[in-house]
């Protein structure tokens, strides 16, 4: 009974157990192979991996098209109206989705370029709220007192925010050029940092909780033993635990992101034009364009509508795969 | 709060002596440390009978590697929910005194709540203890910083009661094991990978498993990674806290094992914690018994199992199982009546008094000091008393 008996590949089992590589089958492994057997993640995911690219690839995209976003083609409106000639706000194989009322630019262009805008906008300013959540949450769970009280409140306190009006009010005063910056540079700065800055509570409470919860587990104990400080426990020991969650919920707040880029762009507090953003553009559409020319709304909508609902299910199937109690 | 200062010799040469008196008349047994069964380290060599403990410990502990006097452990009970008020205190350990020679293993017994895990981590300096001193080697480290106490914490090292949050789940073996050792900064590359894959040989663990996380193993296998742990950083005491509570029945035995066989190849020292007198009669070389913070009754191994001497002891012993159907059908089991009182505000004087069947006035007015009745054996009652329990 002393010696412990150790499994050899000498053993009965038949079979090449121990010839089998051991490769410990970790978190991600095991995430990984949920998410494979899951269709619609795995559409969700190409969809956003198609829109990054686009957003990326803008420029080549449009030259292959043919198309230019700021260009105004005037000979493709009706003299009369002003409206796009031919039926479905103009669509040609030319003009795929039409051209805008009014000054007969390019929609699919415009489109094109306005998801670099909605998407360098959220994924910066998730970016920024991450990192921000992340670290405060970790001090506030792991540290306590009230330094962790001071910093939980403050999150509650961002998070009874009316935010949209702070926004609107600090774009409206903010002259045009800051920091160094100007123009739609330092619009875009602004804007990722009121989003992000405002929405980082949403990542520090969630972190915060988990760090509540793991702070009185032994091997936080252990780690301590051994003499390790308090952002080595941080870093090595609960970070790993919180990566989990912290994705999963980065994945929900890019959409979150997306529409608040959108209706913040819909008020006229966005970037300026000519530049296109999918706001400016549903805002365009909404001053009444929409009676007469309903595809020019339609495709800003159905951008922002496929690009949200495509980060909202993978964030909801990256839940599922993580979560230790689903099957697979 | 020094209980035994506070009671005087006066009050205990009126109680004490009169069950010990008898006790030694009556019974008269062997000489504990004789009894074949104890391990040599038992010896003890200068008993000073009917001394305060602290005087005993001092005495008979030249080579003690740790030494515990006085300690409490007090957890503020608070209210409100901006100023937190304290409104009265969870006295979880108070007053403990014992020491642990260097090589022996010293058993820490006692029922869920009687403190006896706060105090391995106090012991640790995982949690700040309120009153009283902890020497380590010679050294005070009570109330060492953080700072100061990184270089000792090579040699005091943790196993946990339950494997399967004492490991981090996202971690592998390998890094688990490797961690002290890159706190320690010993060793690093090739010679720090050697020294794991040693260290999981050494625990019966196959060095093909570095790579493999916590939940890919069984709670006897998580048990051997934790120990590993601990053992990596050549430590001088390891504070077992329940190791084999979590575990199967039938792995117990095992890692019990591996514990002693660990101890006698690489000379630890040992503080093993458990709720279960039977788990620790096998590896222990004395018992501590721990009641409501207290320490009760401690002796060697001989003397704790053959003759208990405090009736909480006695129905501590009572309550686990003989072998033999026959007398464990004869045998007498004693019930406590009630649940152990809360530690947030403890009985007066005897803290056993309110369950304890032989319970008098005095027991309720003058608290029992932990004195010797025998050599090695130290009892805090007023009417200690063998009993035949089988």
């Amino acid at each position: 009974m002393a010696v412990p008996v150790q499994l050899e590949p000498t053993n009965l089992t038949p079979g090449p157990p121990a010839v089998k590589p051991v490769a410990g089958r970790s978190l991600w492994r095991i995430a990984w192979s949920r998410l494979r057997k899951d269709k619609v993640a795995l559409a969700s995911a190409a969809f956003v991996i198609l829109v990054v690219l686009v957003a990326i690839f803008a420029p080549v995209l449009t030259s292959i098209v043919g198309v230019n976003p700021d260009e105004p083609n005037y000979g493709l409106l009706d003299p009369n109206t002003a409206l796009p000639a031919g039926s479905f706000g103009g669509m040609s194989s030319h003009h795929p989705f039409g051209v805008e009322p009014l000054s007969g630019r390019d929609v699919f262009a415009r489109v094109v370029y306005g998801a670099r805008i909605s998407l360098l906008v959220a994924s910066l300013a998730t970016l920024l709220s991450v990192v921000l959540g992340t670290v405060m949450g970790l001090i506030s769970g792991y540290v306590g007192g009230w330094i962790g009280g001071l910093i939980a409140r403050l999150m509650d306190l961002l998070l009874a925010f009316p935010l949209l009006l702070f926004a609107i009010a600090i774009v409206a005063v903010i002259p045009d050029s800051a920091f160094g910056l100007n123009g739609n540079t330092l619009r875009l700065f602004i804007l990722v940092f009121i989003i992000g800055f405002f929405s980082w509570p949403y990542i520090g409470r969630i972190v915060r909780g988990q760090v509540l919860s793991l702070k009185e587990k032994d091997f936080v104990a252990a780690a301590r033993g051994t003499g390790a400080g308090s952002i080595r426990i941080m870093m090595q020991e609960l970070l790993p635990n919180l990566v989990a969650p912290i994705l999963v919920y980065t994945t929900l707040l890019i959409p979150t992101n997306i529409l608040f880029e959108a209706a913040l762009s819909y008020l006229g507090v966005g970037v300026k034009p000519p530049t296109s953003s999918w706001g400016d553009m549903l805002s365009t559409a909404a001053g009444g364009l929409f009676r007469v020319d309903p595809t020019f709304m339609v495709v800003p909508g159905v951008a922002i509508f496929l690009t949200v609902l495509a980060f909202n299910l993978l964030g909801d199937a990256l839940r599922d795969a993580f979560d230790p109690r689903g099957g697979g | 709060m020094n209980s035994h200062d506070s009671t005087g010799p006066a009050s205990t040469g009126g109680a004490a002596p009169v069950g010990a008196d008898a006790f030694l008349k009556g019974a008269a047994p062997p000489a504990p440390s004789t009894s074949p069964a104890a391990p040599v380290v038992m010896d003890k060599p200068d008993p000073v009978p009917m001394e305060k403990l602290a005087a005993v410990t001092t005495a008979a502990s030249g080579d003690a590697l740790l030494r515990v006097t006085d300690l409490q452990v007090h957890f503020p009970v608070t209210q409100g929910a901006l100023v937190a008020r304290k409104i009265g205190a969870v006295r979880a350990v108070d007053g403990l005194n014992f020491a642990i020679r260097r090589g022996e293993t010293l058993g820490l017994v006692g029922e869920s709540g009687s403190g006896k895990s706060t105090t391995g981590r106090a012991i640790a300096r995982l949690l700040e203890p309120t009153g009283g001193k902890v020497e380590f080697d010679g050294r005070d480290i009570t109330h060492l910083s953080a700072r100061t106490m990184r270089p000792l914490r090579r040699d005091i090292q943790m196993i946990f009661q339950d494997p399967y949050t004492s490991l981090n789940p996202r971690h592998t073996v390998g890094s688990i094991v490797s961690a002290p050792l890159k706190i320690v900064g010993d060793l690093s590359g090739d010679a720090l990978k050697a020294r794991v894959r040693d260290l999981l040989e050494l625990v019966g663990l196959s060095p093909e498993h570095l790579n493999r996380y916590p939940h890919e193993f069984s709670g006897g296998q998580r048990q051997r990674i934790g120990i590993a742990r601990a053992l990596a950083t050549h430590p001088k005491l390891v504070i077992a806290d329940e190791p084999v509570s979590a575990l199967d029945v039938s792995v117990r035995a095992q890692v019990v094992n591996l514990l002693g066989d660990l101890q006698s190849e690489l000379g630890l020292t040992y503080m093993f914690i458990a709720h279960d007198l039977s788990v620790v009669r096998h590896i222990s070389d004395r018992v501590a018994v721990m009641y409501l913070g207290t320490i009760v009754e401690m002796a060697d191994r001989a003397g704790m199992y053959e003759h208990p001497l405090h009736p909480y002891t006695h129905a501590l012993l009572s309550a686990v199982p003989v072998p033999d159907p026959a007398k464990q059908h004869r045998r007498e089991r004693i019930l406590l009546r009630g649940d152990p009182p809360t530690p947030l505000n403890p009985p007066a004087a005897c803290r056993f008094n309110p369950r304890c069947w032989k319970a008098e006035e005095v027991c309720r007015t003058v608290e029992p000091p932990l004195v010797e009745i025998q050599p090695g054996h130290q009892v805090a009652c007023h009417f200690p008393e063998e009993r035949e329990l089988v």
